[in-house]
């Protein structure tokens, strides 16, 4: 899982938290780093919902501030969801989770049926627990053999998401189905990490020869107003993944 | 139209056994599948070609993997007694400390156990459960649901269960009493729950397991 190290503690993010007990009730607060795609994945969420929030940022350069590591003191990591007066809300697909449940009104993003629920769940799961982190694995990894071995597992991995998504879009344009829903935000804010990672392994998850459903669902989410104003540019993912590339470094 | 629901699994599994847990909580009739891992049934690789793992749930002929997923699933078809809290933000808060079940302490205990107790793997697994130790001494609280159990308690079967087995079959501790007085308190109130009674494996035959698994030769 990505780890943001982060040292500065902000004179900003105090005053946020002091400010706190005397916020709206109704007053969301997300602490995030611009270029952490599980940030993005919240951002992705609350905008798709027209929820208004604060954006509280980490500074990369600093160490974790004070707010970050009482607010998550298990996981010491980014999102946290900060939601009136109440204890953090952490991991980004229970905060999301979270978001649709307190908000049904806006734009719901689970399906309704029990069964889709489930099936949601089935393949967010999969997608942070066994599809993404094979991008860690390939950012770190070194030695050829082992790349190519995690590109045939990237391979594997993108045909089981093909059929879901084929499954689960009912020939339609996104996961969920008409219109973008919880899968298409889980699976959505990776895109620009992802193609980074490409880039730099010669390499192209989303390929329209391979993967050709997929391959029009990443052009369409690539540019869908909710993502695409809160993920970050190139030079923003070029700068941490410099800084990731010191704290998690490649394997020896 | 009577639901058919099945369930495929081992008596053995901990994650097979969320799911039983939560069957017998709200009651369902169901019929358990017992799968031979070492030949798994066509059914099973038909409804979970991603993992081909147990459990999986099958209703009326629609299957869901993922033990939590199950359980969740479970608890908003079937009414009656509340798996998960009401309230948006208790939600969250139990989905929680059932991923840092799974994500932290489930694998730290599992190598502490695999490795016989070695001492870094089991200082690891102490890091982890203590997460869960503080969340029941902080909230003063009897299960990790308050008066009744909830899907955390559920999560957490393997610590009131499997790692007192693993412990006794590999000679090792890994929970003990003096260090995790709340949660070897909070395993003995879990394990005598009615619905988690009927749903625990025959310990013998866990810690036959243990020692034949990762016992030394």
């Amino acid at each position: 899982m990505l780890c943001v190290y982060i040292r500065h503690i902000s004179p900003s993010i105090h005053h946020l938290s002091l400010m706190g007990s005397m916020s709206n009730k109704s007053e969301i607060r997300l602490l995030g780093t611009t270029a952490s795609p599980y940030v993005n994945r919240v951002q992705f969420a609350l905008n798709l919902k027209s929820i208004e929030y604060e954006y509280v940022q980490e500074d990369l350069k600093a160490g974790k501030s004070e707010l970050l590591l009482t607010s998550n003191p298990v996981h010491k990591k980014v999102p946290v969801l900060l939601h009136a007066d109440k204890p953090p809300i952490c991991e980004s697909q229970i905060i999301v989770e979270y978001l649709d449940e307190i908000r049904p009104d806006l734009y719901q993003l689970l399906p309704s049926l029990s069964l889709d629920r489930a099936n949601s769940r089935f393949w967010a799961t999969y997608i942070d627990t066994k599809f993404f982190p094979l991008y860690e694995e390939l950012r770190r990894t070194t030695k050829k053999a082992g790349q190519d071995a995690i590109k045939e597992e990237m391979i594997d991995a993108t045909q089981l998401l093909e059929e879901a998504f084929i499954k689960s879009s009912n020939g339609k344009a996104y996961f969920g189905g008409d219109r973008v829903g919880y899968l298409d935000v889980i699976l959505g804010c990776f895109l620009r990490w992802i193609k980074h990672v490409d880039e730099l392994n010669d390499f192209n998850t989303f390929d329209e020869v391979r993967v050709p459903e997929l391959a029009k669902w990443a052009n369409n989410i690539w540019s869908h107003e909710a993502l695409e104003s809160v993920a970050p540019g190139k030079e923003t993912l070029v700068y941490f993944f410099g800084l990731i590339h010191v704290y998690r470094p490649p394997y020896q | 139209m009577a639901d058919e629901v099945k369930l495929h699994g081992v008596t053995g599994s901990p994650f097979v056994c969320r799911a039983v847990i939560a069957l017998n909580l709200k009651g369902i009739k169901y019929e358990f599948v017992a799968e031979d891992l070492s030949n798994k049934s066509a059914d099973l690789l038909k409804y979970n070609p991603v993992y081909k793992k147990v459990p999986v749930l099958v209703h009326n002929g629609n299957p869901i993997s993922e033990s939590l997923v199950i359980v969740e699933y479970i608890d908003e078809v079937w009414k009656g007694v509340p798996i998960l809290p009401q309230d948006a933000y208790e939600k969250a808060q139990a989905r929680f400390w059932a991923k840092v079940i799974d994500d932290k302490c489930l694998p730290a205990v599992f190598k502490a156990v695999s490795s016989h107790g070695e001492e870094q793997a089991v200082a690891e697994a102490h890091e982890a459960l203590q997460f869960l130790e503080n969340e029941l001494k902080v909230k003063g609280i009897k299960f990790f649901g308050g008066d009744n159990i909830n899907l955390v308690d559920i999560a957490a079967t393997f610590v009131a269960f499997w790692i007192g087995a693993a412990e006794e079959a590999l000679g090792i501790e890994v929970l003990s009493k003096h260090k995790f007085p709340k949660l070897t308190e909070w395993s003995d109130n879990y394990v005598n729950c009615q619905a988690v009674k009927e749903s625990l494996p025959p310990r013998e035959n866990l810690v036959a397991f243990f020692k034949k698994r990762f016992g030394k030769a």
